[in-house]
């Protein structure tokens, strides 16, 4: 890997000096594992490794899944039934392949939201970024695809208001919802092609993975200052970094076991907490649900979408919404342009820091009011927080760079560090 | 047939509220960030009354109570069975452990009285255990297999669910409501009556009250009054929506103890591996 300089693998073994010349295989490994890695990163940094046992966690579980699982929509619910009764331990897998789509959303929001906040977005790794939340788009539609295959009341009335979103886009809109949905309205044609696609994504997402690593890897991770690792020499970058082996392994591995001792709880004493009951009801075209509601993670940008209630010239209200819905997710790729800042981090940067809790707030309102009938005041509130949410990106982010005075940032990653944990034979002990 | 409400005294007696919210979950769910968005809420609109029965199997410590259960299959049998169906339950797990946990010779002479279509004979015959309840026999009379999970009585603070650890998300309170919810009025609306029901959402269900008083005997001789056999024949029902509801509980205790334990020794570890870094004593 290109970047911090550091030791790097030296084939000891004949078999090993045989096998480097041939395919250097140990060595991607070695030199992937030895990362010279910041050492003050803090615990908002152990989210990488919790996504990435989530997507091997649903790839096994689903694969798993998919072999007792019917994608037809007379047997689909009862499959379904089936492994949660008579399939040996089939409850456990679908149990955590549902709960584990939910622990998968939250390290994907607090990961986001910490790269927000450290400007992990920044220059050098506007690559990193960008893929990272293309890995969010396919993550998104991944678990769209998958709640629809128990073919539930929601999971049917959902696929039906979201492929209508498509629908609604100007001209070409009937055309498209029908080629995605295979037919004029949800059925078994959209059933086989959902459950197919549901299988193909996380192989999509398995390789944008390797590609985020790959770029971060190149670049070095961020840490909480913002300031670079000092790159001049091997021995200066050793004074910035420890080796992710064994360091950060077993700090994450730390993080992700409590993080999974939750999870467990989750899974054996409420593993419908985050579901709809309405999904225990088989799909039925005839019977709209009172109150159809997506997943607790979509909630944010659902609300969005429903914020615009009202026509703007030829645009009709539907279609804004679609457009604010796909656009709040697009602004955040533009961030690494429009956050104007020298500074990396929101540490050093006191005005930045009260609008970027305010966002964080906003996507809690926003999760809210997507939770909610769209009636009374929450279509209101809603656009108040899509405004919101495009001006941080659009406005507030260009403008603060500009505006805002900077704390002094340390001089080095070793200061920082020194400071939380001074040397033994510092006076300030 | 009248339903007779209940005198405070029994009430207070039957449905002992557990008011002892652990702290500790709550935040641990808030620093999960489990507490935004609990979907549980959703269900059913409208304003309607839930009691809060006491189940069994409530928490994670809760188990099923095997002979509830079994009052609760005869209620299902002598009562709901005439219009609603439980066609994911097979008649084999009757016989599970955790369960009704009948023995083989009763679980085969009680599918026996059911009359099932096999395709190979295409003819209907007594049905076996490898069988599976049938369907509603009704129109319109929904399948009762899932129906503790596909209702949620209790929506906490806010509508967040956030009691789910300790009560279940209400469903068999919400069955048991609606069966000792009648409160004896009707109405005719489109040529149909409609009964008056305190735990119905809009409050007017089409279902007639289906149950009264003594109506069912039990071979164990328990109260059968509307609220005793409303109780039973909701914990059989979540018995049938959730039959691996014990195993669950136990993978809970397993994973959360054995992870648990791998969590304490991953952080000796992390903090002995960091301490030289960190220029701290071990």
């Amino acid at each position: 890997m290109a970047g911090i300089p550091h030791d790097s693998y030296e084939p000891k073994s004949g078999f090993e000096k045989w096998l480097h010349v041939r395919l250097p295989i140990v060595s991607l490994v070695y030199d992937t594992l030895m990362i010279p890695t910041p050492k003050n990163l803090n615990w908002m940094w152990i989210w990488g490794i919790v996504l990435t046992f989530c997507l091997v966690l649903q790839i096994v579980t689903g694969i798993v899944l998919a072999m007792h699982y019917t994608p037809n929509v007379d047997l689909a619910f009862a499959s379904v039934e089936h492994i949660m009764r008579d399939v040996n331990g089939g409850w456990a897998l679908r149990y955590m392949h549902a709960n584990g789509a939910s622990l998968f959303f939250i390290a994907v929001y607090a990961h986001i939201f910490r790269g927000l906040y450290y400007g992990s977005y920044k220059s050098p790794r506007e690559v990193t970024w960008i893929v990272g939340m293309l890995i969010y788009l396919a993550m998104m539609a991944t678990g769209f695809l998958g709640y629809v295959l128990p073919w539930g009341q929601m999971s049917f009335w959902g696929a039906t208001v979201i492929t209508g979103l498509f629908g609604a886009i100007p001209g070409i809109g009937p055309i498209i919802q029908e080629w995605l949905l295979g037919g004029p309205a949800v059925d078994n044609a959209t059933l086989n092609r959902f459950f197919s696609l549901h299988y193909l994504l996380p192989f999509v997402i398995v390789g944008l993975v390797a590609v985020h690593i790959w770029a971060f890897h190149t670049t070095g991770n961020n840490n909480p200052t913002g300031v670079e690792v000092r790159r001049k020499s091997k021995a200066e970058a050793d004074k910035d970094t420890v080796s992710f082996w064994p360091f950060y392994v077993v700090k994450d591995a730390f993080a992700l076991m409590l993080i999974l001792v939750v999870f467990m709880a989750v899974i054996g004493f409420m593993p419908n907490y985050l579901g709809h009951p309405d999904n225990y009801i088989e799909a039925n075209p005839l019977a709209t649900p009172a109150h159809i509601v997506p997943e607790w993670y979509y909630l944010p940008f659902y609300a969005i979408l429903r914020a615009i209630t009202f026509d703007v010239l030829f645009l009709d209200a539907k279609f804004l919404g679609v457009l604010m819905m796909f656009g709040s997710i697009a602004v955040m790729m533009l961030a690494p342009w429009t956050d104007t800042s020298p500074v990396r981090s929101g540490r050093y940067r006191p005005q930045f820091k009260w609008w970027f809790w305010l966002l964080g707030l906003d996507f809690m309102v926003l999760m809210w009011c997507g939770a909610q009938p769209a009636e009374g005041l929450v279509p209101t509130i809603s656009l108040i927080g899509a405004i919101y949410w495009f001006a941080y990106f659009l406005v507030i982010l260009p403008v603060l760079g500009w505006k805002e005075k900077a704390l002094p940032v340390p001089e080095t990653i070793e200061a920082d560090f020194d400071a939380h944990y001074p040397p033994k034979t510092s006076p300030a002990e | 047939m009248r339903i007779i409400h209940q005198k405070p005294a029994l009430l207070n007696n039957r449905v002992r509220r557990k008011k002892k919210m652990k702290s500790t979950v709550f935040s641990i769910l808030a620093a999960f960030g489990l507490a935004v968005g609990g979907t549980a809420a959703y269900a059913a609109g409208g304003k309607s009354h839930i009691e809060d029965f006491d189940f069994s199997f409530e928490g994670p410590f809760g188990k099923f109570d095997q002979f509830q259960l079994q009052r609760g299959l005869q209620v299902y049998t002598e009562v709901c069975a005439a219009c609603h169906g439980l066609q994911y339950v097979a008649f084999r797990n009757l016989g599970d452990a955790g369960g009704p946990a009948y023995g083989p010779e009763e679980v085969k002479a009680y599918a026996a009285q059911f009359e099932v279509f096999d395709p190979e004979l295409d003819d209907t015959r007594a049905a076996i255990p490898s069988d599976k309840f049938p369907k509603s026999a009704l129109e319109g009379a929904p399948d009762l297999s899932l129906m503790a999970k596909a209702r949620a009585g209790f929506h906490g603070p806010a509508g967040l669910g956030i009691f789910q650890i300790t009560k279940g998300m209400g469903g068999p309170e919400y069955i048991a409501s609606i069966l000792s919810g009648y409160t004896g009025k009707e109405m005719e609306q489109a040529g149909s009556t409609l009964y008056e029901n305190t735990a119905f959402p809009g409050g007017w269900i089409s279902m007639p009250p289906p149950m009264a008083d003594g109506q069912i005997d039990y071979a164990d001789g328990h109260g059968n009054d509307v609220h005793h056999m409303a109780q039973d024949v909701s914990a059989f029902l979540m018995w049938a929506a959730e039959p691996k509801m014990m195993a669950r509980k136990q993978l809970g205790f397993l994973g959360v103890g054995f992870l648990g334990l791998l969590t304490i020794l991953l952080y000796l570890s992390n903090k002995q591996l960091w301490a030289p870094v960190k220029r701290k004593e071990t």
